[in-house]
């Protein structure tokens, strides 16, 4: 992008990511436990969060530099096909709030630390539970590539990613050093690291959003002059498809899939192994019913900060990738010192869910497959070894990934990673209400709705892609085009009904479940509830 | 819905559950019925009809789950002082 470094900007933005190193690294003696070699102490945070830390600790890990990036990007190249974001976080919370609680019970009952833990003791089967485990994992580690992706598009907007001809190292370097440093702290202070720099990151990005929706509209004149010329600019042709490049309001064609996207990626969310972490992080079942109350407030941040999109276009800013919009709205509206808060909020906004998320697929591949498949006799203290070693590999990998392929194959997975953890929803929350489910026809379940999924991804094309061209495609037996995650997900459904029929008909071995019904409702406040775990806690009668 | 399993005499479904019920269904009524809302007029300080709607169905949205929150509460409270009584 620029040639030129902007040095004001630079130095606020090394300022703050110094900053937050030494809180990364201080975090391992916040709320310090006295035996730390334990997963749930590195990789949950000692189970302890108050309702205020896990807010914050959601917040920054569900609203991501990429989301920062990606959701005004999209309304800044279509308009308002982008804005399903704001129903999407919408949904969310009412739809966590009948289930999540539940698995917080249960997980804090028998000592679950993954998602896949809760499959395994739920349906007594090692196959499904490293079905979700494997999904969690696929899914997250293009997740973890895309935080990279928006910390370079900060970086390249600051002048510091060099241009064209600049050599690959020097032009990697700066985000060698930021990966390095977080996956040192990361490794040292588990999750509690981004626990504690998840104040700082929040705070950053909510006066970022406070000043932007104030001060740029003052500068473009208004709303009206800023939606007046994004919708003369959205009825321009575009000359690669011969359509007009977008619409303000979506038209009848797109309402369906407006409505599925924002759908089935409400369901999806609170798959994705980083959400229950921080989730299962928190101290009570009541810090996660009174999170999902205050929680919107980030969806209000998401909905101002997508009318960015529309304030990139009126102020002018022309960019070939979308991805560069807003960094470089802010460096064009904003005077350097605060461009530099800008980027330091998006580039810490990256740090946070980068590090939970290296956790989470850290926890499953330790706990689902390292220990039920390699070593089933590991200790505590073994786990959290290979926990750590693991969430190094898994940055490790992401960085790789990043770095020697295109920015779009991150973007591909990113979108097959939603489609691929939707599938996990009906051993989940459908394990968590019911054992009618039977395990096999859960898993198989699982693989069609996988298979209809990737298959119906790749077959999407787009102007400038031939395959995985976008998320929507035609619904089969509706007509309309909706997305491919809720169809893989109905087909998923309609599986594993109809072979849960058969297979209880011949009446297939079930599988032994360890959990009882009041384990769902424990509370750590209940009598006979231990504020830490034991599994010999008694059973709490509501 | 998320039900407490219902090991003492009262009803799973009461009136105060349907209520929770709708507070949580409502949003997703308001959402998924894209057609209600994708329109420009009325337009609130330059903001058409289509966002502002949306950013005001975050509060909405808020308000209900809150409710539902301090609903479910009582209910659960209410359940379990009646059970104590009830079981010992």
């Amino acid at each position: 992008m620029n040639e030129d470094v902007n040095v004001v900007a630079l130095a606020v933005f090394i300022f703050f990511f110094v900053l937050v190193t030494v809180m990364g690294f201080l975090a391992a003696r916040w709320r310090k436990a006295a035996n730390e070699h334990t997963l749930d102490e590195w990789g949950l945070g000692g189970r302890s969060f108050g309702t205020w830390v896990t807010w914050f600790l959601l917040g920054g890990d569900l609203y991501t530099a990429y989301t920062f990036v990606a959701v005004p990007a999209a309304i800044y190249t279509a308009g308002a096909a982008g804005f399903f974001a704001v129903p999407y976080t919408i949904l969310v919370y009412p739809l966590i709030f009948t289930f999540l609680p539940r698995l917080w019970s249960v997980s804090h009952k028998h000592g679950y630390v993954t998602t896949s833990d809760f499959v395994r003791g739920r349906f007594g089967s090692k196959g499904l539970s490293l079905a979700v485990a494997l999904t969690g994992i696929l899914a997250t580690m293009p997740y973890i590539a895309l935080q990279l992706v928006g910390i370079q598009a900060v970086l390249d907007v600051m002048g510091v990613g060099g241009g064209e001809h600049t050599n690959w190292f020097i032009k990697d370097l700066p985000l060698l050093i930021a990966f390095g440093v977080l996956a040192a702290y990361t490794y040292s202070s588990g999750l509690r690291a981004p626990a504690l720099i998840a104040f700082v990151k929040d705070t950053l990005i909510y006066v970022v959003i406070a000043v932007a929706i104030i001060y740029i509209p003052i500068k473009l004149g208004g709303f009206d002059d800023i939606f007046a010329s994004a919708s003369k600019a959205f009825s321009e042709t575009n000359p690669a498809t011969g359509q007009p490049r977008g619409a303000l309001v979506p038209g009848d064609a797109g309402q369906w899939t407006y409505a599925t996207l924002a759908f089935g990626s409400a369901l999806a969310l609170f798959m994705y192994p980083h959400s229950i972490t921080a989730t299962l992080s928190s101290r009570s079942r009541e810090v996660i019913r009174r999170n999902t109350t205050i929680l919107p407030l980030y969806s209000l941040m998401l909905g101002l900060l997508a009318l960015l999109g529309f304030m990139a276009i009126a102020a002018g800013v022309k960019v070939q990738n979308g991805q560069l919009a807003i960094p470089q709205l802010f460096e064009n509206m904003f005077p350097d010192w605060f461009a530099g808060v800008a980027f330091a909020a998006i580039g810490i906004g990256a740090l946070v869910p980068a590090a939970i998320m290296s956790i989470a697929a850290a926890n499953l591949f330790t706990r689902n497959i390292y220990k039920d498949f390699i070593k089933p006799d590991a200790t505590p203290k073994d786990e959290t070894r290979v926990s750590k070693l693991v969430s190094l590999l898994v940055k490790v990998g992401a960085l790789v990934f990043v770095l020697t392929m295109d920015k779009t194959v991150a973007i591909n997975f990113q979108l097959l990673g939603g489609i691929w953890i939707l599938q996990t929803f009906p051993a989940l929350v459908g394990g968590l209400f019911t054992r009618w489910f039977h395990r096999w026809a859960l898993l198989a379940g699982w693989a069609v709705g996988m298979i209809y999924g990737t298959a119906a991804a790749y077959g999407v094309s787009s102007p400038t892609q031939k395959h995985f061209g976008g998320s929507a495609d035609e619904i089969p037996g509706i007509g309309e085009i909706g997305y491919i995650g809720l169809t893989a997900f109905v087909i998923n459904v309609l599986v594993t009904v109809a072979l849960t029929f058969v297979l209880r008909a011949v009446k297939a071995p079930e599988g032994r479940d360890e959990t009882q019904p009041s384990d769902y409702t424990a509370d750590a406040g209940d009598p006979g509830v231990q504020v830490e775990l034991p599994p010999a806690t008694a059973a709490s009668k509501h | 819905m998320s039900q407490a399993p219902d090991t003492g005499r009262e009803p799973v479904v009461t009136p105060v559950r349907v209520v929770i019920g709708l507070c949580l269904v409502a949003p997703f009524v308001a959402m998924l019925w894209v057609g209600s809302y994708a329109k420009t007029d009325p337009v609130l300080i330059g903001i058409p009809f289509f966002y502002w709607y949306q950013m005001l169905w975050v509060l909405i949205s808020t308000a209900l789950t809150m409710i539902a929150y301090k609903l479910w509460q009582r209910d659960q409270r209410a359940r379990k002082a009646s059970k104590g009584g009830a079981e010992q």
